[in-house]
């Protein structure tokens, strides 16, 4: 019983690890329609961030500042939003082609810099990271319950801004620019200046989610920010329904349910030669949700909620 | 250094023979394509295919063609592999990217791009195993050009590189002398206005889709034949290949050729000063520097 508690808590804080990143994704695309095609090397900013500033030292590493570990985490997501700054930059001003296609590229260089450079873990990635509270709490149950409410009490705490944010003025604006950039501009808005905001927002976000995932982990390595992880959180709001924050979550719980599951499956009841090829079929499978979404519900199984306008609103 | 030229030179043909089929694509459907450089997965597998099954059937084909490791059963594998390769393009915009774009939404294109990419590279894997293989077992000797400076050139890469200049004088010849090279400069220009004029733009979309799945069978089969096949061959070229479209300027053909030859001699001539671990990454700085420098590449036109 206490097994099945404790993988529960397990899933259930990698889920919502993930959700954040989910949200802040659904932020830059959902609500704003810019697409990152490299979402884990804002993920992988996050975490390679936190782990260096919070980390012990280690013999020809750099970092292992020991920061406390708020401070790190918030470090984490300062080296995400200052990767999202510069790519967004340098490309929110073209067609959108272009921002796809270098955040795809950011993600490739991102992984090749950390597995060839030794300073930053290389392939064997960093370790050295003291648990926060690991004393006060122990290595046991306890503490992965812990850390799973501190996580969900972060991801709350996002869903609210987010859902604060889109209902703000500024939440109009952006939705005003992903319908229509000519009319938005016609008002005296500048399009890519708040493009250029909600897509680093948007990024700080998937680096908190990053940098809990490095301290849930205690470890990060260029083994987790593959381009496969990028999938996995679009498929998850592509089926949770982009737009909907709530969705979004939904989005996410479901696909790694899924994901979990098919894995637990194949290993379990797969014949041994088709074993290692698990990754390849559980690959396959994801392609055909995304596609299969778009072709026939594109809106997601949580479609957004138009308001036409406050007035009209007001008026029923 | 010189090694370093000449195989950059090398590549650049094959990602150029990629690009142009990118680029063409970009520019008439308005989306990026991730799964673009998964054709050149396919047109190497297709081939390796044929090219058993043609050895098969007459032993003498199966023979070499000395100096290369060629053999005249895999030429008549490169072109069997160029119609499937358009083919299934074709197929995939008609069940695939045909109805994400009636339902609108440029963007979706480039998600639904990516599924594709993911279920072609995996089914590719299922199929034929995650191990990389060569289209032929025989060792063929690099010939030493000149000891000082070092220069070796294996005879394949001399023929692919000829083979890749002439399918590009080929399309040349096709795009500026026909009428319906004409009409794709029409449609790119302005879609609307050519089919005022008469221009059928589905049947264009299809043509550009069997013209660019062709040409990226032929850099898949090229890329095979000086290195070797695998299912992450795809994965491994998309982005050299997209940054050899926005160094050229998205759209334009003779650009994509240029970019190709630029992006495969600066990643070759970047193993210079870095370690070889750090080359996926170059293309990306590539695609940086012509953001801040040229945003619309060598010959693009700004457009939104």
């Amino acid at each position: 019983m206490i097994g099945v508690i404790s993988y529960l808590v397990f899933f259930a804080t990698v889920a919502s690890i993930l959700s954040i990143a989910v949200l802040g994704l659904n932020l830059q695309w959902g609500n704003t329609g810019l697409f990152n095609g490299g979402v884990v090397a804002f993920f992988g900013a996050g975490a390679y961030g936190t782990l260096i500033l919070g980390g012990t030292p280690q013999a020809g590493q750099l970092g292992g500042f020991g920061l406390p570990y708020l401070l790190a985490l918030l470090g984490g997501m300062i080296c995400a939003g200052i990767v999202a700054w510069i790519v967004g930059l340098l490309t929110i001003r073209l067609r959108h082609d272009y921002l796809a296609i270098a955040t795809f590229g950011v993600a490739v260089a991102f992984e090749t810099v950390m597995r060839n450079t030794d300073a930053l873990g290389g392939a064997q990635g960093i370790r050295g990271f003291e648990r926060p509270l690991r004393e006060t709490l122990g290595n046991g149950f306890t503490y992965n319950l812990a850390f799973f409410v501190f996580v969900l009490i972060l991801l709350i705490a996002t869903y609210l801004f987010l859902e604060r944010l889109i209902q703000s003025p500024f939440g109009r604006l952006l939705r005003a620019i992903r319908e229509d950039e000519t009319a938005a501009q016609s008002l005296g808005k500048s399009p890519s200046r708040i493009r250029l905001t909600s897509f680093v927002a948007g990024s700080v976000i998937m680096g908190l989610a990053g940098g809990l995932y490095a301290t849930f982990y205690a470890f990060i390595s260029p083994q987790d920010v593959l381009p496969i992880l990028t999938f996995q959180i679009w498929a998850m709001l592509i089926v949770g329904g982009a737009g909907n924050n709530k969705g979004a979550v939904m989005g996410t719980f479901l696909i790694w349910a899924a994901w979990t599951a098919s894995g637990w499956a194949l290993s379990r009841f797969a014949p041994l030669e088709v074993q290692l090829y698990t990754g390849s079929i559980q690959f396959v499978l994801i392609g055909f949700v995304i596609v299969g979404m778009l072709l026939w519900r594109p809106q997601g199984l949580f479609p957004e909620k138009l308001v036409v306008s406050q007035s009209a609103r007001s008026k029923k | 250094m010189i090694q370093n030229l000449v195989d950059g030179v090398l590549v650049g043909s094959i990602l150029s023979l990629g690009a142009i089929g990118l680029t063409m694509a970009m520019h008439m459907l308005r989306f990026a394509n991730f799964s673009h450089a998964e054709l050149l997965s396919i047109g190497a597998y297709a081939a390796l295919v044929f090219d058993g099954l043609f050895g098969a059937i007459h032993p003498a084909l199966a023979e070499a063609i000395p100096p290369l490791s060629l053999t005249w059963s895999l030429t008549l594998a490169l072109l069997l592999s160029m119609a499937l390769t358009g083919l299934s393009a074709v197929a995939v915009d008609k069940l695939v990217f045909k109805r994400v774009r009636a339902k609108g939404g440029e963007l979706s294109m480039v998600f639904a791009s990516f599924g594709v990419a993911m279920i072609i590279r995996n089914i590719l894997g299922l199929i034929f195993g995650l191990n990389p293989k060569l289209y032929s077992q025989d060792i063929v000797f690099a010939i030493v050009v000149s000891r000082d400076p070092f220069l070796l050139i294996k005879p394949d890469q001399v023929f692919t590189l000829v083979a890749a200049l002439l399918i590009m004088f080929i399309l040349h010849l096709v795009l500026s002398r026909t009428t319906f090279g004409y009409s794709l400069r029409a449609v790119a220009e302005n879609p609307t206005l050519a089919q005022v004029s008469g221009i059928n733009l589905s049947r264009m979309i299809v043509l550009i889709w069997l013209i660019g799945g062709g040409l990226a069978a032929a850099a898949g089969v090229f890329y095979g034949l000086t290195n070797q096949i695998s299912p992450v061959l795809g994965r491994d070229l998309v982005l050299p290949i997209f940054a050899a479209t926005i160094v050229g300027g998205i759209g334009s053909i003779y650009g994509a050729v240029l970019g190709g030859f630029i992006v495969g001699l600066a990643s070759n001539l970047a193993l210079v000063i870095l370690p070889s671990g750090y080359s996926p990454a170059v293309p990306f700085l590539i695609i940086l520097a012509v953001l801040i420098l040229r945003p619309h590449g060598l010959f693009g036109e700004e457009r939104t």
